[in-house]
């Protein structure tokens, strides 16, 4: 650690006025004191603030700020709702995360070794995960018509016969339609950082494989996922946070419909507080949703210490 | 396949992988040339039966009604609110960054709690943000997203400076220090220039992170300061030729974007995962 004395070191002919020196000595503090004091007011302020108005009765018609005790968080277990959407949550998460860390893996092996025009492709590739998940879900909606979308046009021609499937509004298609956009949207995303990671890894141990003539799958499994794996956990961590709290593409998509069928838990947490302003209802299912989140990173960061 | 790379078959495994470098970009790119090409189509055009894979002219009366309508104030009120949001999040949380990196303020708790504060769900904070924002006025007006969205980068950008400046050789600021240089012209002067690319990079995305955010933009806008996204949304379920103003806010919303991140291009990488990737 370096001490502040250095910086007086020799100086004798530029020393610094009285308040430049205050200002020099509590350095460290100042320069962190505004961030911090930004996320202390936006961050934990209402946090803090949620927590109180979960234990009263708060709601849209009556201003009841009386103590609750549990009752709130009673609630949430006969909210069968609140599972369902929790449920639908975690099918989409399961489907989409799975797929996308597939696809942008064999997308990293399609462009891992150099070749003349490879920056552009990448380039190309990144658009889908830059652009707005709200414009990625409009994008989708619009493909996706029953009438003058493209994607029917085009199943029809592969099936030789006229295909016209009401994709966010059947049942049977809402959730292949929600996982097309996800996984559309973000398997580029996996795909950068399996690329990045892909080429860190030891050539040498990779020619010596091949001088062995080891199999394609043996080297995936004895090198390549090892020397990976750290890369692999953080994208799913990151990805996962993200799809657990899925919320833009599904307004764009299907606004949680047909009924409540791909109602997610941040869509029926907005929905509680924005629709039915069941303010201190709102507030227990954010700290539900909180403790869900934080135990997902807690085990998924033990994992990543074991496998380290 | 790094691994099939015999003499005999390399031009042709080199053609395949164009083939395949092909295929793959045309199908991640479709939707995207076809939210492109409605854009320029007449109503005629945009609801043909079967779909018309291109407009028959080029015509920008798609955009010429964002215009006329006042449609584009929301692209203008969001590049007012991330922009100034980034630079905000930049100035605070780099100075932030440099703090933790050269003096350990804190210790590893305060790296861990402020990076914890980027893990909270957007919807689980929205709602209490949005009693106390209705409390101050502050609803619907340019100061409180700018808050926001400063806060929501802030942990972002303290995490991906603090690995930029820690990189820096330490040897170049004592020799700065020794020199006669403060720490604010050491910071200024050595550290500033060394890190600017990765500051670049990393204003890049605190930008598009602001400028995508749906949910916080939709709970505290109504009518005054609408963003973009969610103008976006207000076209849903609207009267006829609502796919032409989709398409056309679309694209005006995503080419700065796409111009912010085409320039850089290399930073990508460690852009997009906290910098746990050094690409």
């Amino acid at each position: 650690m370096m001490t502040f004395s250095l910086s007086f070191n020799g100086t004798e002919h530029r020393r610094p006025s009285r308040l430049g020196r205050v200002l020099e000595d509590r350095l460290p503090y100042l320069i962190v004191a505004p961030a911090i004091l930004v996320l202390l007011l936006v961050g934990l302020f209402p946090l803090i603030y949620s927590l109180i108005v979960s234990f009263q009765r708060i709601t849209m018609t009556d201003n009841d700020t009386s103590f609750a005790g549990l009752l709130n968080y009673a609630e949430l277990f006969r909210d069968t709702r609140l599972w369902a959407s929790l449920g639908h949550t975690a099918i989409i998460t399961a489907i989409a995360l799975p797929l996308e860390l597939l696809i942008g893996f064999l997308m990293a092996q399609l462009f891992i070794d150099r070749m003349p025009g490879r920056q552009l492709f990448v380039a190309l590739l990144v658009l889908p995960t830059v652009i707005s998940p709200i414009v990625a879900g409009a994008t989708w909606r619009l493909l996706f018509d029953v009438r003058f979308g493209p994607i029917g046009e085009i199943l029809s021609f592969f099936a030789g016969e006229p295909i016209r499937i009401l994709w966010t509004v059947n049942p049977a298609y809402v959730y292949p339609a929600i996982i097309i956009c996800e996984v559309w949207q973000w398997s580029p995303f996996m795909f950068l950082l399996l690329l990045a990671a892909l080429s860190n890894v030891d050539q040498s141990q990779l020619e010596a494989a091949e001088i062995d003539g080891a199999s394609y799958l043996r080297v995936l499994r004895a090198i390549i996922l090892p020397a990976i794996a750290p890369v692999i956990a953080v994208a799913c961590l990151i990805r996962g946070l993200d799809l657990v709290r899925i919320f833009d593409i599904i307004w764009a998509l299907t606004e949680g419909g047909p009924g409540s069928m791909t109602e997610t838990i941040s869509l029926y947490t907005y929905v509680q507080g924005f629709s039915q302003f069941e303010t201190s209802y709102t507030a227990a299912i954010s700290f539900l949703v909180i403790a869900l989140l934080t135990l997902i990173t807690t085990l998924v960061l033990k994992r990543m210490e074991i496998a380290r | 396949m790094r691994l099939m790379k015999l003499p005999t078959r390399k031009g042709r495994v080199l053609v395949l992988r164009y083939i395949g470098a092909g295929v793959v970009t045309l199908l991640f790119l479709f939707p995207v040339y076809w939210l492109f090409m409605i854009s320029f189509k007449t109503p005629d055009e945009i609801y043909h039966v079967p779909p018309l894979w291109m407009p028959g002219q080029i015509q920008f009366s798609n955009y010429y009604v964002l215009f006329k309508d006042g449609d584009v104030m929301a692209i203008l009120n969001s590049l007012i609110v991330a922009g100034v949001s980034s630079a905000i999040a930049i100035i605070l949380g780099t100075l932030c960054a440099y703090s933790l990196a050269r003096f350990g303020t804190g210790g590893e708790n305060l790296a861990m709690w402020i990076i914890s504060q980027r893990m909270i769900p957007p919807i689980a904070v929205v709602f209490p943000i949005f009693l106390i924002y209705v409390y101050f006025g502050l609803v619907d007006g340019y100061f409180g997203l700018i808050v926001l969205y400063t806060a929501f980068n802030l942990p972002y950008v303290i995490w991906m400076m603090r690995g930029y400046i820690v990189d820096v050789p330490l040897e170049l600021e004592e020799s700065a220090l020794v020199d006669g240089l403060n720490r604010w012209q050491v910071i200024w002067k050595v550290v500033f220039p060394m890190v600017r690319p990765g500051l670049m990079a990393t204003s890049v995305f605190t930008f598009v992170f602001a400028w995508n955010d749906f949910l916080f933009a939709l709970v505290l806008t109504r009518t005054e300061v609408i963003t973009f996204p969610v103008m976006l949304t207000h076209y849903f379920g609207g009267q006829s030729n609502f796919w032409a103003k989709i398409a056309a806010m679309s694209v005006l919303g995503t080419l700065p974007i796409f111009v912010a991140v085409t320039v850089m291009q290399r930073y990508l990488v460690r852009g997009i995962s906290l910098g746990a990737v050094k690409g």
